[in-house]
């Protein structure tokens, strides 16, 4: 269990803009991912976390241990933090083979059991093979996993990880989560890790908060996130979503229905708490969940009419963009059939409309 | 008219242990530049760094005020070890010191600065002492760039000729560093001596640069 709470600011300086972070949570055992554009603050908060600098306020607890409290003046060093931190760059020492590697890390062990633990990390993260080599002379992949190994083998608390995946391909990626879902499993320790891709908050995350000009702005699941974006801004930082402006006409909490407006066209959505009748409002709706359709003569309820202007192809659908910004995804063998359609209606599932 | 080696053999000695001494202290010196702050760094910098911009005259004067034998480290030193310190082939050592150290504490300083932090904040995380993660981490990391500076610490310790001449005079067979002796054979007209050490002292910094040179680490 981890509880923090940070707060530092930086004045403006002629090459940077002056920025605060500030912010507090509190981790169980799995994933918490911070998430967040660059510039965020979510690396500053691991380094802060690990010690390399100093907070002005705050409190940081891990487990029954303090590593951090400004009031009472406890700043515990990196070196008594107990953190494992995965870098960027996996900071492998260069001149040290991976056994070295690690070997440099186990030695907070008793010195009988180093050699043992060393062997197991390197079976574990099946790296026996290039042990004898140097991090240059590796794969990417064993690079990788060794690092994550050095940071888990002196028994840390916490593991702190900086945007693993950054610049890696995919096949490397997919080897990277597999890596971590085994950690996950095997050490029963919490995982804070930072990236700005969302893809990753779902495929590793268990809970993930989303940080914006050093600020919590939201937090839950990526599930729940997804779902139901704080507000607009975070609706926008995920960048998966149609943001379009509406009226709310009607609330009815007894039915748990609402009316809105989108243009001429009148939507049912679900009851939105929190909103007033005659709320300008975001419509916030993804394009998956969005079903474009060949025009007819008399529209159903909760369609609209919609001039298609563009058509882009994507890995897994057709992405149909129509005026207004409404993007909306289609299976590409749906759209096989339906692809010399010139009048399109786009129909808005009820339960799938959410405001901001 | 055979030819005197004592003042090369003397050089050599005298650089040899300039050097080591330069590096010890100048390891140091660099570690405590690159990693502590504290007030006056920056003077300290320019303390270090003045030998390298100071007349060879200016710089034996002080020393002859610091070690002299009515200082009072002179005073000191004859007081422990009987007799003094100026004039001795000892002399010639500290007026080396005065050109490797300053060499030696730039590249040094330039050569740990230079290593990427994300080495020493990995090796902080893991539970590395300070101690260990310098000697285990940055300094192998800047070592190419350190033996690089102690070859040219080792070649411009060989060379001095002012500070030496000043502090430690050009006693035959006594202080007289190969520099020295150069100098007094081309006054006594012994061009065949003069010329013969200039060739072997030429050589012999040629070399120490080529292995400067190969000792620099690659771009990569």
């Amino acid at each position: 269990m981890m509880q923090v709470r940070l707060k530092k600011a930086f004045p403006a300086r002629p090459d940077s803009a002056a920025f605060a972070l500030d912010l507090e949570f509190e981790t169980q055992s799995g994933v918490t991912v911070l998430f967040g554009p660059s510039g965020s603050g979510k690396t500053l908060t691991l380094d802060l976390i690990a010690g390399f600098l100093h907070s002005d306020e705050g409190r940081i607890l891990l487990d029954d241990q303090i590593l951090y409290d400004g009031a009472s003046n406890v700043h515990l060093v990196p070196q008594d933090r107990n953190c494992g931190y995965v870098f960027q760059n996996y900071a492998l020492f260069p001149h040290m083979t991976l056994r070295e590697n690690l070997a440099f890390a186990a030695e907070r062990r008793p010195r009988l059991d180093r050699h043992r633990h060393v062997n197991e990390m390197l079976e574990q993260f099946h790296l026996a093979d290039a042990a004898g080599r140097k991090p240059h002379q590796v794969s990417g992949g064993q690079r990788q996993r060794c690092s994550i190994a050095r940071a888990l083998i002196g028994g840390p608390k916490l593991l702190l990880l900086d945007e693993p995946a950054q610049g890696l391909d995919a096949p490397l990626r997919a080897e990277l989560y597999e890596t971590l879902r085994q950690v996950r499993q095997k050490f029963e320790i919490p995982v804070l890790l930072v990236t700005h891709d969302l893809d990753e908050c779902f495929e590793l995350g268990d809970e993930m908060l989303v940080l914006r000009d050093g600020k919590i702005v939201q937090s839950g699941t990526p599930h729940s996130v997804l779902d139901q974006p704080a507000n607009i801004d975070v609706a926008k930082l995920l960048g998966r979503f149609n943001l379009l402006p509406a009226e709310i006409k009607i609330l009815d909490p007894g039915r748990n229905t609402s009316k809105i407006l989108l243009g001429q066209f009148e939507l049912e959505g679900p009851y939105f708490k929190g909103h007033l009748k005659g709320d300008r409002v975001t419509l916030c709706v993804r394009p998956e969940q969005l079903t474009a359709v060949p025009r007819e003569s008399r529209l159903t309820p909760n369609q609209i009419h919609a001039v298609l202007e563009r058509v882009t192809e994507r890995p897994n659908s057709m992405r149909l963009e129509f005026a207004g910004n409404i993007a909306v995804d289609m299976p590409r063998a749906v759209w096989e059939q339906v692809h010399e359609t010139k009048e399109w209606s786009i129909e808005f599932p009820t339960d799938t409309l959410r405001v901001v | 008219m055979p030819i005197d080696w004592f003042p090369l053999w003397l050089s050599l000695r005298v650089a040899f242990l300039s050097t080591a001494v330069a590096l010890a202290l100048g390891l140091w010196l660099a570690y405590v530049l690159a990693n502590r702050e504290f007030r006056g760094k920056e003077v300290l910098d320019a303390v270090i760094t003045l030998p390298l911009v100071l007349p060879p005259t200016v710089l034996g004067y002080y020393l002859l005020v610091v070690i002299g034998r009515t200082s009072l480290f002179g005073r000191a030193w004859e007081g422990v070890f009987g007799s003094p310190l100026v004039f001795t082939w000892k002399a010639a050592v500290i007026a080396a010191l005065l050109h490797s150290l300053p060499l030696l504490v730039k590249s040094a300083r330039a050569a740990l600065e230079s290593v990427d932090h994300s080495y020493e904040r990995a090796a902080r995380t893991l539970g590395a002492s300070e101690w260990r993660l310098f000697w285990k981490v940055t300094l192998p990391l800047a070592q190419r760039s350190i033996f690089a500076a102690v070859a040219l610490a080792f070649a411009r310790s060989l060379g001095d000729f002012g500070v030496t001449l000043m502090v430690a005079g050009s006693i035959p067979g006594s202080t007289q560093t190969v520099a020295v002796a150069i100098y007094e054979a081309v006054e006594s007209g012994n061009t065949a001596v003069a010329r013969t050490l200039v060739l072997v002292i030429s050589a012999a910094a040629l070399i120490i640069l080529a292995l400067a040179k190969r000792l620099e680490p690659r771009q990569s």
